[in-house]
């Protein structure tokens, strides 16, 4: 980010000589930033009515398009913002969908009381994990986040009680609930998700903690000699973004209603949010929802080709990391100067 | 007791393909800083280009070695010309998220040429050819022979590294790849050799792999894993280390996998976890990465 200005505003920098004395304010907001909430709380409001209004594959899909844009904003959280690149996420989504077989299915707590629970029960295992992988700095980091993520799905493979490694229904948890409130409930879980993630990531971005993040993300070393606590800072968002990942995972496997290890823990969560976050560019809040947006329309239009879509992705990825770093929404960013959600600082002259 | 003596022995051995996977990696971080998430891909890759050298090409398993290991090369010295050249010095994310772009393309390439099923390469009575050691405990030459070679191959690299240009070459680049330039040192072109180094070395695990057990496009993620196991319990930058590490690493499987046979993947994961939490930075560090 371009202004390192911390807090408190506004600045009062000193006249200049022979003109009339000039005051500065650093600001955040701007027109298109009220254009943007208003935007993102119209959204809201519309997902959330859509039962009424959609039908139900309308309903499934946008619920699929929300997991998936919280999920990749748990990532870019973690990527973007704290520069720790995770290739194990799907170990919290695994373990919040087995929540669900654990609770729901096993102990009858309904299903949908399932989602926090799944959110606490992530960030518990996230703890001990982060003792052990914040050893490791950068990409070791990353490859020991995916060593993690196989040790959960190999014992969970190896867990005759919930299913062992075929996996096992979760259909009996959802009985008696009828249709329309199962795919609504999912729905608004999905909306708190993934605009949930937007709002929030929005707001603690805009407070100082949100500044601190953005200088760790920009250089640890300098981070930390300017008194920011970044082992801190990382180990905080770590925890958070497993939360989140394991209410996503929840979420997912309410709606897909079965569950196996090679599914709940598998790579896939981390590489369709990887080309999300990469192409639709990572560190911004905006890029995330192009990408979920030109992922599904990608999808849609080339899930007949099978592999050569997902190579076809993999290559866009590449190019996009190699000529423009940050993505579609940085280049959106550079040319037009526009933000829906702009989290940095700006120094503007008041009349 | 044998039978816990024979499953040590054979631990111990499959250490040395482990071995062999790591060490790739080990250079490629050791002279680039570069964590190549495709390295279990490229390892996949090296095992059918073996495939289709043997199978297609009827070449004897030597030559058709020979071949995997020119070829491998030099697609590592284009990879790094021609793609991961643009990473370099851009901070951690940019070569770990190309590297992981290539690891998806390279998979569902393979997927898409190869198809899903599982294969392995026909070596005759080198698969089967056991060696006796007294008593009831044999080995099988294939795993002795691997055993070799990943010693052979570190012994190599080290003499590399100490007595010749190229090897004082790589050290410059991997100490200050800046100053080494201003000494006349051309940074590209030596970063291009130590990826075609890399490969080559990958190359050889491809083949042991594709002879030794049956592998598909999608078992690269699981050889990157060992692979950065093994570098990270030695300790980076140590390739003695990195054998011990592949040992361990080997050895724990065998247990885990004779204690109950869903667990021997899981018990070199947890071996590896328990290594970190004791000795943070792997049991012999040479370098730090900071």
């Amino acid at each position: 980010m371009t202004s390192q200005t911390p807090p408190p505003l506004p600045v009062t920098v000193a006249p200049a000589p022979a003109r009339a004395p000039a005051k500065y304010a650093v600001t955040l907001s701007t027109r298109t930033s009220r254009v943007g909430e208003t935007l993102l709380l119209v959204t809201a409001i519309a997902l959330c009515l859509m039962p009424w209004w959609g039908d139900r594959s309308l309903i499934r899909t946008s619920t699929e398009f929300l997991y998936i844009l919280a999920l990749a904003q748990m990532w870019n959280m973690l990527a973007g913002y704290a520069g720790l690149v995770s290739i194990g996420q799907q170990a919290f989504v695994g373990i919040g969908g087995y929540c669900l077989v654990v609770f729901g299915v096993q102990m009858g707590l309904n299903i949908f009381l399932v989602v926090p629970v799944a959110a606490v029960v992530a960030a518990l295992v996230a703890v001990p994990s982060a003792l052990v992988l914040f050893r490791l700095r950068g990409a070791y980091f990353a490859v020991g986040t995916w060593v993690v993520a196989e040790v959960f799905r190999l014992l969970t493979a190896n867990a005759s009680v919930v299913g062992g490694g075929s996996g096992t229904s979760i259909t009996a948890a959802v009985q008696g609930i009828p249709v329309w409130w199962r795919d609504a409930l999912t729905l608004w879980g999905a909306v708190i998700l993934g605009v949930g993630a937007i709002a929030a990531g929005y707001f603690v971005l805009r407070s100082r903690y949100g500044l601190a993040l953005q200088a760790v993300r920009d250089s640890e070393a300098a981070s930390g000699s300017l008194g920011i606590r970044v082992r801190r800072m990382q180990w905080m968002l770590y925890i958070a973004s497993a939360a989140g990942c394991g209410a996503i995972g929840a979420i997912i496997f309410i709606s897909k209603l079965r569950i196996s290890p090679s599914a709940a823990f598998s790579l896939d969560w981390t590489t369709t949010v990887f080309f999300i976050v990469v192409i639709g560019g990572i560190g911004t809040l905006e890029g995330p929802i192009l990408g979920t947006i030109l992922f599904f329309a990608l999808r849609g239009l080339l899930s007949d080709f099978g592999s050569w879509y997902l190579i076809l992705l993999g290559a866009v990825a590449v190019i996009v990391m190699i000529r423009m770093p940050d993505g579609l929404w940085g280049w959106v960013l550079r040319r037009f100067n526009l933000s829906l959600f702009p989290t940095r600082r700006r120094l503007d002259r008041t009349p | 007791m044998t039978d816990w003596l024979n499953t040590l022995l054979q631990g111990v051995l499959l250490g040395g393909l482990y071995t062999l996977f790591a060490t790739g990696l080990s250079l490629a971080f050791g002279v680039m800083r570069l964590v190549n998430i495709a390295h279990g891909d490229l390892i996949v890759l090296a095992a059918y280009v073996a495939l289709v050298a043997v199978e297609t090409l009827h070449l004897p398993v030597l030559a058709a070695a020979a071949v995997v290991i020119l070829v491998m090369a030099a697609g590592g010295y284009v990879l790094q010309r021609g793609l991961l050249t643009h990473t370099v010095g851009r901070g951690i994310l940019s070569p770990l998220l190309v590297t992981f772009g290539l690891s998806i393309i390279l998979q569902n390439l393979m997927l898409e040429i190869f198809s899903a099923d599982s294969r392995g390469l026909q070596a005759g009575a080198l698969e089967t050819a056991s060696v006796s050691l007294g008593g009831d405990i044999t080995v099988g030459a294939l795993p002795l022979m691997i055993m070799g070679t990943a010693i052979a191959v570190i012994v190599l690299l080290q003499l590399l590294f100490t007595r010749t240009t190229l090897g004082r070459a790589f050290r410059a680049t991997s100490d200050d790849g800046e100053t080494a330039q201003l000494m006349g040192i051309d940074t590209k072109q030596v970063y291009a050799l130590a990826m075609a180094l890399a490969m080559a070395v990958v190359a050889v695990a491809g083949v042991y792999t594709a002879i030794r057990t049956s592998f598909d496009p999608l078992g690269g993620p699981n050889r990157l894993l060992f692979a950065f196991e093994a570098v990270i319990i030695g300790g980076l930058g140590s390739l003695w280390g990195t054998l011990a590490g592949g040992i361990i690493l080997g050895v724990s499987q065998a247990i885990g996998f004779r204690l109950d046979p869903g667990w021997g993947t899981l018990s070199s994961h947890l071996a590896f976890l328990a290594v970190l939490v004791v000795r943070p930075n792997g049991l012999f560090p040479r370098t730090r990465d900071r």
